[in-house]
């Protein structure tokens, strides 16, 4: 496998990669690194790919699992903020402005979710993939990823009714 | 899509029940700019979910190929300390093969004449050697005659 089959193996995923490591590192310089880390550890092994049935699949779990190894150490502590650039969109500036604050609002509260909570959500609702995909990527039965997701989901309900109605009605 | 539908839809999806084409249908309507007042505060959760996906990697991603670039660094090495020896033996050469000339064919003559004395003097202390052989030969065949 030379450097263009390989770019062409991994370009269908690499952002998905990268928007999984964001996901749980925050940063986006951080994510980046992660990112770099896992597909040079995939062209590392580069011989040894046509065994697994799906990259995509092993290059997710690879994030996975670096990312909470980078969350375990030290390094999480320097970690930092900063928020994704939005695409243009054609609303009007003033609408522009309320999505762009509304999107953050979840993004924010995505952000205090579990970190398996976050991944699966992430995996799911971001990129569409199937229960069975998740299960394999994580670890884990369906039914466990299911009951992950609906958990998530419904805590995002929860705190986005709680803003939503934030001094409109009284809890 | 109707209401009823929607609503049956979204409480499905927080039950994690809903299938992906499922999804893709809440996302297309909350992107719809009529959606029903009472689910207004979920517009921004399928609006965040669907402009999400479209963040890239931007950075290059650094494939190593320096074990290849070792390899050949020791091969052009070894062919530049190859050369390297062969011109110097091959310049080393000549100066060990000059003996030196005679210009004089009299004196070249001479210095030959010396040349193959010496070298017959040497033969001769050889063959003089010789002689003992021949002795010890003799004393053998008066010891054990046949």
């Amino acid at each position: 496998m030379n450097q263009s089959d390989f770019i062409k193996v991994i370009s269908p995923f690499k952002d998905r990669v990268f928007r999984l490591a964001k996901r749980l590192l925050v940063s986006t310089e951080e994510a980046e690194d992660a990112t770099q880390e896992v597909l040079v550890k995939l062209w590392n092994n580069k011989n040894k790919l046509e065994a697994y049935s799906s990259v995509e699949a092993l290059a997710m779990t690879m994030t996975k699992n670096y990312c909470l190894d980078q969350l375990k150490s030290k390094r999480a502590t320097e970690m930092r903020i900063v928020h994704s650039n939005y695409t243009d969109r054609q609303p009007g500036l003033q609408q522009q402005t309320e999505d762009r604050d509304s999107w953050q609002w979840v993004e924010k509260i995505i952000e205090k979710l579990p970190e398996q909570q976050k991944l699966i959500l992430q995996m799911r609702d971001i990129e569409q993939y199937e229960f069975e995909e998740i299960a394999k990527i994580m670890d884990m039965n369906e039914t466990a990823v299911r009951v992950a997701l609906s958990r998530a989901r419904k805590a995002l309900r929860e705190e986005l009714t709680k803003t939503h109605s934030y001094g409109i009605k009284s809890n | 899509m109707e209401l009823k539908a929607i609503e049956k839809l979204l409480d499905r999806y927080f039950e994690a029940e809903t299938s992906t084409a499922e999804e893709k249908e809440l996302r297309t309507y909350f992107s719809s700019p009529n959606v029903a007042p009472h689910l207004e505060h979920y517009k921004s959760l399928f609006g965040y979910i669907s402009q999400a996906g479209s963040q890239q990697f931007e950075k290059s991603i650094p494939l190593k190929t320096k074990r290849h670039y070792a390899a050949w660094i020791s091969i052009a090495a070894s062919v530049v300390l190859l050369f390297g020896m062969f011109t110097f033996f091959n310049t080393q050469q000549p100066s060990q093969e000059d003996l030196g000339t005679y210009d004089d064919p009299e004196v070249a003559f001479r210095e030959t004449q010396k040349a193959l004395n010496m070298l017959s003097q040497n033969v001769n202390v050889g063959v003089g050697s010789m002689h003992y052989i021949g002795e010890y030969e003799k004393t053998r065949k008066t010891i054990f005659k046949k």
